[in-house]
């Protein structure tokens, strides 16, 4: 079996090197004799991370371009269409966000936020992955669950308040009934998507390497499954946040949401501002880390 | 390894009165009909036929995959009722596992099989050693090339110690070089492991060089036209394939396959109508221009 034309591969399209190298030692990567100065090691990094560098920087300088322009509208108090009279400078935001981290209410506010997102948006990950899962393997649960889900699956969380106040004893749990709802529909629609898109020839390929249902559902149709689950995720978390925040504004007693409608009831125009500003960076921070989460879960994915 | 590589040979395939069919609102469509073929222990056996013959339905049944209509397929005289590991199989597609890597990928039969860890990496490490992959074992499977991705499918159709090797045109993706070079190593590893091997296959030459005997199917509904026996001596070198021996089996087959795909494409172009044809044909009659 070391027959030369296993180990020459003239089609492959691996670096040389790594060719070179089959069939006796691992493929190593290019290692010169004399560890390379500090300087060519930043040089190299600088080549290589060029592109992700360049756009850090646009980045930033367009974020200060919306601070700026934010600043100037205000301090000019421009009328044109949109009134900017009222609307408080990204200075004063500053202070009252600098004021606000001082204050143990206004961090108890993120805190309970924070807590709801997790337990609805875990809620419906735990419930809406496994149900997809088994509604795109088992066609009965599908034909059943299907068309129920259907119908709920068009009512935005926000007409989902007045009956959740009904449902549930406290308003915690309806506002943490409010964030599962938005969340669970893209979680499990994505679920499903992934699941009828999985290859039929891996299934096959699964069953005649002696694969049974069990093992093919965990080791085909599951992996399969997770870039479509991961967009439901995402999807999901984003969701989460905006029936969220609905669901605070009209029923909450705390709560981010609650805190920037407060400040809209209180006049107090640079605490809505500063709200807006903590709702955004949550809900980034949150699909970052569902992003990254991904990524460790799929390495396949990343290059 | 010893007991993926020291069997003697086995894996005797009988297909007998095999037919199959498809429901379709229009009604049953015979895919294959009245069909026997045999792969004898240790032989290695194509089928070649026109697009559409059936040949790949016919493999899917000995693989357990799809159900004869009439007719059993056996293996060792035991009745085919679904996929096995006694049956590998080779894709055209690769069909490897995105988020496997290739060793783990390798490995997937014996894990099935509930052989511990330690023991199936080992395996998996000695069988990609032979295939000269063991420098990739910890790739994904997106990384490697076409003919590579193949070795490891072939790899891991072979790691759990199949009595028969199906392969669907398995190299019916590749470039025409590395097609070459997978042919010889399918043939090493056949050799060296003696199990039986149904190759389906479009290419002729491929089928000849490969074989130790080649059916020919008919068009749709698929039948054997034909069963030829390849006498070339091995092993074989690709200086055969300009023998005088080799040209003449070439002839044969390609007569043989000509008429049965002018067989299928005459009934689509009387269905598409010839007048059209004719008038983009600029008044040449089709036979003209074939």
């Amino acid at each position: 079996m070391s027959s030369p034309a296993l180990v020459r591969q003239p089609e492959d399209s691996m670096p040389a090197t790594a060719l070179a190298e089959a069939g006796s030692a691992p493929a190593a990567i290019i290692r010169p004799s004399t560890p390379p100065s500090f300087a060519t090691l930043g040089l190299r990094w600088y080549r290589l991370n060029r592109a992700g560098l360049r756009a850090a920087a646009i980045g930033v300088i367009s974020l200060l371009a919306f601070l700026l322009v934010w600043h100037l509208l205000t301090t000019y108090r421009v009328v044109f269409f949109v009134r900017f009279t009222n609307v408080p400078s990204p200075l004063a935001v500053y202070d009252s966000f600098i004021k606000a981290i001082h204050d143990p209410k206004f961090l108890m506010h993120i805190l309970l936020s924070c807590r709801r997102i997790f337990i609805g948006f875990s809620l419906a990950a735990i419930v809406g992955v496994p149900l997809g899962l088994i509604m795109g393997r088992f066609k009965l649960v599908h034909e059943v669950i299907f068309p129920v889900a259907e119908v709920l699956r068009p009512i935005p969380a926000i007409a989902w308040v007045p009956m959740a106040i009904m449902l549930w004893p406290t308003n915690e749990q309806s506002i943490v009934y409010i964030t599962f709802l938005g969340s669970f529909f893209p979680i499990l629609v994505n679920t499903l998507h992934g699941m009828s898109l999985v290859d039929p020839v891996l299934v096959r390929a699964a069953q005649c390497l002696g694969a049974r249902e069990r093992s093919i559902f965990r080791e085909v149709y599951f992996p399969a499954s997770l870039p479509h689950i991961f967009t439901g995720l995402t999807v999901g978390m984003g969701v989460a946040w905006v029936s969220l925040i609905a669901a605070e504004m009209i029923s909450g007693q705390y709560g981010i949401g609650y805190f920037t409608w407060e400040a809209y009831s209180l006049v107090q125009y640079a605490d809505i501002a500063l709200g807006m500003i903590a709702i955004g960076v949550l809900g980034l921070g949150s699909s970052l880390l569902i992003r990254g989460a991904g990524q460790l879960v799929m390495p396949w994915r990343s290059t | 390894m010893s007991e993926v590589l020291a069997n003697s040979p086995k894996g005797h395939i009988e297909v007998k009165n095999f037919s199959l069919a498809y429901e379709t609102i229009e009604g049953a469509v015979q895919a294959v009909t009245d069909t026997q073929i045999h792969v004898r222990p240790g032989e290695f056996v194509s089928i070649v036929g026109p697009s559409g013959c059936g040949k790949s339905t016919l493999l899917n049944a000995v693989a357990g995959f799809l159900k004869p209509t009439t007719g059993v397929v056996t293996v060792d005289g035991e009745r085919v009722n679904g996929p096995s590991a006694e049956r590998g199989m080779v894709f055209q597609q690769y069909s490897l596992f995105p988020w496997k890597t290739v060793r783990e990928n390798v490995e997937f039969g014996l894990k099935m099989r509930g052989m511990p860890r330690s023991q199936r990496e080992r395996a998996a490490r000695t069988l990609l050693g032979l295939a000269g992959l063991e420098a990739f074992e910890k790739h994904y499977p997106e990384k490697l090339s076409g003919g590579m991705k193949q070795r490891v499918g072939i790899v891991r159709a072979l790691a759990t110690g199949p009595k028969v090797l199906l392969l669907d045109e398995p190299f019916g993706a590749l470039d025409a070089q590395t097609r070459v070079i997978m042919q010889q190593i399918l043939t090493n590893m056949w050799q060296r492991l003696k199990i039986s091997v149904l190759f389906v296959t479009h290419d002729i030459d491929e089928a000849i060089f490969l074989s130790d005997r080649v059916y020919c199917m008919t068009a749709r509904p698929g039948s054997i036209k034909a069963e030829i026996p390849i006498p070339l001596e091995r092993p074989r070198q690709q200086s055969m394939m300009m023998s005088s021996e080799f040209l003449a089996l070439r002839r044969g087959l390609m007569s043989l396959i000509r008429e049965e795909s002018l067989k299928a494409m005459g009934g689509e172009i009387n269905d598409l109508g010839m007048q059209g044809l004719n008038i983009e044909l600029h008044g040449h009659s089709l036979a003209d221009v074939i």
